[in-house]
Formats: structure tokens, C-alpha cells, sequence
């Protein structure tokens, strides 16, 4: 029996299930991440889910790394995490840049729209400026609307053109984490 | 430093005996030589790195997930597995039968002028190891310890970590291929029937 998707709970956003479900079909068998609350629904599927590979990491490097190797062995990965994680990444994005690995990550921000935490600000700033210079295409959601056709750009730019694929879910989607 | 006294040269020819029977992912400089050594320069069952310092344990736990049928080996120094050293605890949740990790350890940076490493001075990578949750644990640092090392490496059923500790001495001399896409194409057309 395939693993079954749960209904959302009344009241919830849907994105995160037809995202997961979006992703499953798209054939990602590895979801790796560092936790993080924008991710929670995805996370909790692919623990539940027998097909596929849920993956706890410790720096978000690894996830890169992990990506590579799966390619390698013919499966497809795709790495969660929030986005002060990007600067763990910098030099590993390294290997599929010059190797043409397909890298799909999905990142929830924080440090942007209605940040109250100030630690968030540095990194939430410097994301997509400093993925962009390591030539990662970044693709920005800020409504439910485009999460989907968001997320299939990036799954085609990175499985069929080779690229290295960023989906940053700002806080306009996921709302401001109330903080203090 | 006084136990850092085996050959690498020697030795992992001895702990892998068979390399074709395995697909491998090395570190950088020392261990990329070691094993396009062992496999030749034109094998197609090995991913070698010269740089993405951190990112060889990672890669081979992405292959080792994917293919599940197939023995996997990490072949990997002592800087490059102590840059992303939590890795190993990643390895270890996960958990996979067909992943075995060997770090060559020489106590130095060798590629950068030899400077002691960490692990020339107090860090223990087998310990850290254990530490991370791998259960099945070797460390090899004497003509004595070779073989049982080398039946894990080739029994290997379960995740697996060996200890190598190695003089400073040079690894092979071989020319391979620094194309990191090129490399990934011939290992992907060997293993999958495409690109």
C-alpha cells in the first residue's frame, strides 16, 4: 500500500500537503533538513512515510553533499531548511555547480518580512544576494497561490537543466514568528 | 604521534581487497589518490573530490541510500571528516547495512605543507565515531589489527567505521580527472545506463 497523504486539519494551510504530494511525484525519494517550524508539515509526512528517506542533519552542507550522492545513485533529494542554513552551504554548493548536480532546496525565511527577532536580520538579508553569487537560481513565494507552479519551476531547472534551484518561502506566506 | 606508523600504501590495498565490488566516494588530495589508485584512473565505480572539503560522508550516505543493493565505501582524511564531523551522526541515525567509512588518518593536513592535524594532536576519530552512534567501530594502527579490520570491511552488513592511522608519508602518485561533471557522467553511465 502506498503511503497515503493525510487531509489537512480544518483551518490549516493546504500548500504544505499538495507540496509534499507535488514533491512525491516528482520521484524525491531523500528529504533531508535541519528542522525548522516553516517545514513542519514536510518533515512530519516524510517521517511517515515508508517510501521515502527522511533525513535528519546536522549543518545543512550535508544536504548538498547527500544530493550529489544521490544523484549518483539515481535518486532525487531535496534538501529543507531555514534560511540562516544558506550559509552553511557556500562551499559545498561548489559540488554541484561544477559536477552540473541536479540541487533543489526549499527554504523557509526568516529575517525578512515582519522579522522580530534582530539575530534573524543579517542572514535573512543576505540569502538570496550570497546564493546568487554562488549562482543559484533563487525563486521567491509570497503567496499560497504560487507555492506549486513555484515549486515545479524548480524541480524542471533542477533535474532537467542541472542547475543548482533555490524556492525561498518568505514570511508573507508563512507569517512572522512571533518573537519576545 | 607515535602510533601513526602503517603505509597507506600498504594497507588499503589489504583493508579493500576487492575494489570493484564496491562504489566509493573519497575526500580530497590523499584519499582521491589512494583509491583511483586502486581502481585505476579509468574506474568507473568511484567519485573522487578535490574540493567540497566536508562533503565526502555526505555524499556517500546520498549513494548508500539510493542504492540500496550495492556496497558503499567513504574513503576520507582526518581534516576533511573533521570539517563536517557530524556527519558521522547523521550516518548513524540513518543507520544504512551497505555503508562503510574509512578514514585514512595521518595526523596532518597534508595537501596544505603537513601541518598537525587535530587528531596528531588529542582528537580521537574512532571515538567520535562511536561517540556519533556507529556501532561497528575499528581502529587499525598496527600490523595486528589488519585483518579483522579488512573481514568487516568485506563482511560488512552493518554500518562500519575504520580508524586507519598512517604515517605522513605521500600517497600514490596518479594522474585522474579533476572534471567533476565528466567524472560524475562516466560513474552515472556505469552504474545506471545513463548519463
Amino acid at each position: 500500500m502506498p503511503f497515503e497523504i493525510p487531509a489537512p486539519p480544518p483551518g490549516e494551510p493546504t500548500w504544505p500537503y499538495e507540496l509534499y504530494k507535488l514533491l512525491k511525484d516528482a520521484g524525491i525519494t531523500q528529504f533531508s533538513y535541519v528542522p525548522d517550524a516553516g517545514h513542519k508539515v514536510l518533515i512530519n509526512l516524510s517521517l511517515a512515510d515508508p517510501d521515502v528517506h527522511s533525513v535528519p542533519l546536522t549543518s545543512e552542507e550535508e544536504g548538498v553533499a547527500m544530493a550529489a550522492g544521490a544523484h549518483l545513485g539515481g535518486q532525487k533529494h531535496v534538501l529543507l531548511m531555514q534560511s540562516s542554513g544558506a550559509g552553511n552551504c557556500i562551499n559545498m554548493l561548489s559540488l554541484p555547480r561544477l559536477g552540473k548536480f541536479p540541487f533543489l532546496t526549499i527554504l523557509s525565511m526568516r529575517g525578512d518580512f515582519g522579522e522580530g527577532n534582530p539575530w534573524q536580520m543579517p542572514m535573512g538579508k543576505s540569502v538570496q544576494p550570497v546564493l546568487e553569487a554562488c549562482d543559484v537560481v533563487c525563486l521567491r513565494v509570497d503567496t499560497p497561490e504560487e507555492v506549486i507552479p513555484t515549486v515545479e519551476a524548480g524541480l524542471t531547472m533542477a533535474f532537467q537543466s542541472q542547475e543548482s534551484v533555490a524556492v525561498l518561502l518568505s514570511q508573507k506566506l508563512l507569517g512572522a514568528k512571533k518573537f519576545g | 604521534m607515535s602510533d601513526f606508523v602503517l603505509d597507506r600504501k600498504e594497507v588499503i590495498p589489504r583493508l579493500i581487497q576487492n575494489a570493484d565490488e564496491y562504489l566509493i566516494v573519497t575526500g580530497l588530495a590523499g584519499t582521491a589518490r589512494d583509491v583511483a589508485s586502486l581502481c585505476g584512473a579509468e574506474g568507473a565505480n568511484y567519485y573522487t573530490m578535490a574540493g567540497a572539503m566536508g562533503g565526502a560522508v555526505a555524499m556517500g550516505l546520498g549513494l548508500a541510500l539510493a542504492q540500496p543493493d550495492k556496497r558503499v565505501l567513504v574513503v576520507t582524511g582526518d581534516g576533511e571528516l573533521l570539517m563536517n564531523v557530524g556527519a558521522l551522526a547523521t550516518v548513524a541515525v540513518m543507520n544504512p547495512p551497505n555503508l562503510g567509512i574509512i578514514c585514512v588518518d595521518n595526523g596532518h593536513y597534508g595537501e596544505t605543507g603537513n601541518q598537525v592535524s587535530h587528531t596528531g594532536h588529542t582528537t580521537d576519530l574512532g571515538v567520535m565515531a562511536s561517540g556519533a552512534g556507529i556501532k561497528q567501530v575499528r581502529t587499525v594502527a598496527d600490523e595486528s589489527q589488519i585483518d579483522d579490520a579488512a573481514a568487516m570491511v568485506k563482511g560488512g552488513n552493518a554500518t562500519f567505521f575504520v580508524h586507519l592511522k598512517v604515517n605522513d608519508g605521500p600517497p600514490p602518485v596518479i594522474n585522474r580527472s579533476l572534471d567533476a561533471n565528466y567524472t560524475k557522467t562516466v560513474f552515472r553511465k556505469a552504474l545506471l545506463g545513463t548519463a
